[in-house]
């Protein structure tokens, strides 16, 4: 059984020798070792632990889904610390909220957020080392130069590996913040270079640990049978046959969980669904239990919804009056109608899934002594471990959570439903309990990417600028899946994650107007790679290409012109990849007959993409995409090698959207089972991909991860129109839509 | 349920399961070999593919009972030391992100090459396309087999 009980951690901290500012001991032996034998370890800060025999241990805030943040986040405490690359382990920091404050990754934020904590906590430690081995040699510290693992003796040429002065370094007192001076960047051993990932070799072994691998003695294994529709309930069962499955030890129901307050004062929607638990020795036998249920479900308020009736309530409020008008600057409205040159376009996106390769899975184990111990693929250790322990009534530090690798997200584990739910199913057994998603279950009871419809009206000057540009965005709002009906009252905070509510168009108008209309659904919707950035850019992308076409103008030199002259820095950013990546595509030299390109760029975060798509589309209308240049200006890449790698990923995941990915609705229920249904990208049809990464900048931007996405769409759908004069205005694509036969 | 014995990676394991028990469940849930992933369970992705007498199979269509005297070769028994060519190539193009298909993608790519030394571009990609990556590292992929098979990793 697992010795690392939270109780046991806690009273180790604080009794801790001198120099422990918190930081994690894996394994009670290890603590053991510690008090026994004096100091094995000098344990700088909470981030860094070194051993006398030079091992090096990194803990990093950021879960790992395949982003590389936990080599990034390496990278940048080893170049401070001057450290051997070889000698060093990363690990995933513990559930101790008042140590590790940030425990969790959503937005992009990963690399950008630990930009200067990290570095900051290798210059403490390299500082501790640097005085250890100034007092061992009796020299003033200056005199001293930390190097690859060893600290130096400049004058003399004496050295000290870092091991050597691990007992030295833990009898002096910690070094604060402002004691530590940061690398010039001239000077980064690790930043800024293709670093390999530090977790590559066990991923490709099969040694990689991922939330779904976790083994604990005397684990069972569970699968849940879901209403297929959503907010419906199970109305009868018989899970006779299911008991007499081999291996099966337990079959019970399991409540929904709804509106629930798990912090003071705000109550929030968990959107648990229930249903029936069947708990056997392998999940196959699990499986097998479940398929020898007899049930029958109620449909719930969805019974009458389908994407057919979705999309006539989408249509009502595309034209309606909206609920909220985020900005209305100049008279866009008057001058569309009376414009002479007016353009009108209107763009479809359906839901879509998450559909990460890892399905969602957690392991609880519900102790006696009443603490809970969680092992999850998650993005959100530290709400998981808060809200777990709200959902028991138990104090936090009663909950531990290990994170272990999430074999992808995308969004998706920024919700902790399954592991609610293996708590459900663990309290009853009192054996750790690993709770198993099906293929089918991911892709039926996912948060999804909210359905989009957007109606846009430009209209153009005698010269040919933008002189109105309106639009409306209407959407099934990700708000009203989670809060509270008070706090949905207010219509600017159901908007506010479907529209930027500023005023941050980045195509200069005069007259500029944006607002909203929601669309009710009993679909759950939750955070999708990008989020509504990801609908949001083929709106304004192929619209602008819309206007381009009118104003008889080059797409790319119509976006060059056009961008605002009111935001300086955004349009030059914007201007720099946009010429990059007509650059490297060779934008307006001649294609293949039949071929055609198109442009598109977008900011997500900090960080400014433009891609170039080249696509064919045969007579009966299939298309297929050939080429993706990307360029890229994310600030400092800390990583160019992962910069690169999540560009290339974000552009093939939005192709699914756009070549085959589409979930439907019907009776309430999501259409689509498994990957014959729900087809997502496959090598077939994975396009060359090119990444040019602007070179430069002081400090990493936010936003890579998600900021490959956007421009895809619009850049695919553009080139379909240069290659076949016809508009892609609904995704995914349809060959009846570009058939010419 | 009935007792197997498989011989898997080259070592005597024996299993007490049902004889319609997939291979993929039986490798994870009782022998502990965690390496072959569950990613769809119809034979749809690729996630749970392993050798059998050197043959790519989806480990999720494979019953225990039907496996009898063939050899089971799963990632952890590919090579001992992640020197098999595909895996020193995957390392050397940095392909996994998130990693969890990349056990199948290497399994079905490893099956390739034993038969196929030099596949062309259109070959890499028509043995590959049943084996889904959701971080979408293809391109990546492409160019490690590639490189496996010019022998450069």
């Amino acid at each position: 059984m697992p010795t690392d009980s939270i109780v046991d951690r806690r009273h180790f901290l604080k009794g801790g020798a001198a120099l422990l500012v918190g930081f994690y001991l894996p394994t009670r032996g290890r603590a053991e070792n510690r008090r026994v034998s004096g100091p094995e370890t000098l344990e700088a800060n909470a981030w860094i632990s070194i051993t006398r025999d030079d091992r090096i241990t990194l803990l990093t805030e950021i879960p790992e889904m395949g982003q590389g943040t936990r080599t990034a986040n390496a990278m940048m405490l080893a170049d401070e610390l001057e450290a051997d690359w070889s000698t060093i382990r990363v690990e995933q920091a513990p559930t101790i909220p008042e140590v590790y404050k940030h425990l969790g990754t959503g937005g992009s934020g990963g690399t950008a957020g630990s930009w200067m904590p990290m570095r900051t906590a290798g210059a403490q430690a390299r500082e501790m080392l640097l005085a250890a081995a100034a007092g061992e040699w009796n020299v003033p510290k200056d005199e001293c130069q930390a190097q690859n693992g060893s600290i130096i003796h400049t004058p003399s040429g004496r050295r000290l590996r870092y091991g050597e002065l691990v007992e030295a370094a833990s009898r002096l007192p910690a070094v604060k913040p402002d004691q530590a001076p940061l690398k010039n960047a001239k000077t980064f051993s690790f930043i800024g270079k293709p670093i390999p990932r530090a977790d590559t070799p066990s991923k490709v072994g099969g040694a990689a640990v991922f939330g779904i691998d976790v083994r604990v003695p005397g684990m069972l294994f569970a699968v849940i049978a879901r209403c297929p529709h959503f907010g419906g309930e199970l109305t009868a069962c018989d899970g006779s046959l299911a008991k007499a499955v081999p291996g099966v030890r337990r079959v019970f129901r399991i409540p929904p969980i709804g509106l629930t307050p798990l912090t003071p004062g705000v109550a929030r929607k968990l959107n648990v669904a229930g249903g029936m638990a069947v708990v056997a020795d392998s999940t196959w036998a699990a499986i097998e239990g479940r398929n020898a249920l007899k049930m029958t479900w109620s449909k719930g308020p969805g019974a009458q919804e389908s994407t057919e009736s979705l999309r006539m309530a989408f249509q009502q409020q595309a034209a309606g009056p909206p609920s909220f008008v985020a900005v209305d600057r100049g008279d866009a409205l008057k001058v569309l109608e009376g414009a002479g040159k007016r353009i009108e376009a209107e763009y479809e996106l359906p839901f879509q899934a998450h559909a990460t390769m890892e399905t969602m899975n957690a392991t609880v184990h519900v102790r006696g002594d009443g603490t809970i111990e969680v092992w999850s693929p998650t993005q959100i250790p530290a709400i998981t471990q808060a809200e777990i322990a709200a959902l028991a009534g138990v104090a936090p530090d009663r909950v531990t959570v290990h994170t272990r690798l999430s074999g992808g997200s995308f969004g998706r584990r920024y919700q902790w439903d399954y592991a609610a739910e293996a708590w459900q199913v663990a309290k009853e057994m009192k054996v750790p309990v690993q709770v198993v998603w099906t293929r089918e279950d991911d892709i039926q009871h996912d948060f999804y990417r909210q359905y989009f419809r957007y109606r846009l009206s430009g209209a153009l000057d005698d010269r040919g600028n933008i002189a109105a540009w309106a639009w409306r965005a209407v959407s099934t709002p990700i708000r009203s899946v989670f809060d509270s009906p008070e706090s949905l009252k207010d219509p600017k905070h159901v908007a506010s994650q479907e529209i930027d509510s500023s005023d941050l168009l980045p195509y200069q108008t005069l007259n500029y107007r944006s607002d909203y209309s929601p669309v009710q659904s009993v679909v759950p919707r939750a955070w999708w790679r990008s989020v509504s950035s990801s609908a949001e850019a083929f709106a304004i992308e192929c619209f602008i290409d819309e206007l381009a076409h009118a104003a008889g103008a080059d797409p790319y030199q119509f976006r060059m012109q056009s961008l605002r002259a009111d935001q300086a820095e955004n349009s030059q950013k914007l201007r720099r990849v946009l010429k990059l990546a007509a650059d490297k595509s060779g934008w307006g030299q001649p294609l293949a007959p039949g071929h055609g390109r198109g442009i598109a760029c977008y900011r997500f975060g900090g960080t400014y993409v433009a891609q170039v798509a080249e696509v064919s589309v045969d007579k009966g209308g299939t298309l297929r995409v050939h080429r993706v240049v990307a360029a890229v200006d994310c600030g400092l890449a800390v990583n160019p090698n992962s910069v690169a790698a999540l560009i290339e990923g974000g552009i093939n995941y939005a192709l699914t959207p756009v070549l085959s990915g589409e979930i439907t609705i019907k009776d309430g229920a999501v259409e689509q089972s498994n990957f014959h249904d729900y087809q997502v990208l496959r090598m077939a049809d994975a396009p060359e991909i090119e990444v040019h990464i602007v070179p430069g900048g002081k400090e990493p931007g936010d936003g890579v991860g998600e900021s490959g996405v956007p421009p895809t769409a619009p850049a695919v759908a553009n080139a379909v129109f240069a290659a076949t004069g016809k508009r892609l205005r609904r995704l995914p694509v349809r060959p009846e839509d570009l058939k010419t036969i | 349920m009935a007792r197997f014995n498989l011989t898997i990676n080259g070592k005597q394991f024996s299993a007490d399961v049902d004889p319609a028990m997939p291979l993929l469940w039986a490798l994870r849930d009782v022998l502990n070999l965690t390496g072959t992933k569950f990613g769809c369970g119809m034979g749809l992705c690729g996630a749970c593919t392993v050798h059998l007498d050197g043959e790519a199979v989806r480990s999720c269509q494979t019953a225990v009972g039907s496996v009898g005297n063939k050899k089971v070769t799963t990632i952890e028994g590919l090579s001992p030391d992640r020197s098999h060519p595909v895996q020193r190539a995957w390392i050397a193009e940095q392909v996994p992100q998130c990693g969890y298909c990349q056990p199948g993608q290497i399994m079905q790519a490893a099956a390739l090459l034993a038969k196929n030394p030099h596949p062309s571009r259109e070959q890499i990609d028509q043995a590959m396309t049943g084996n889904i990556c959701r971080c979408a590292t293809y391109q990546r992929i492409r160019r490690a087999i590639q490189r496996a098979a010019q022998g450069e990793a």
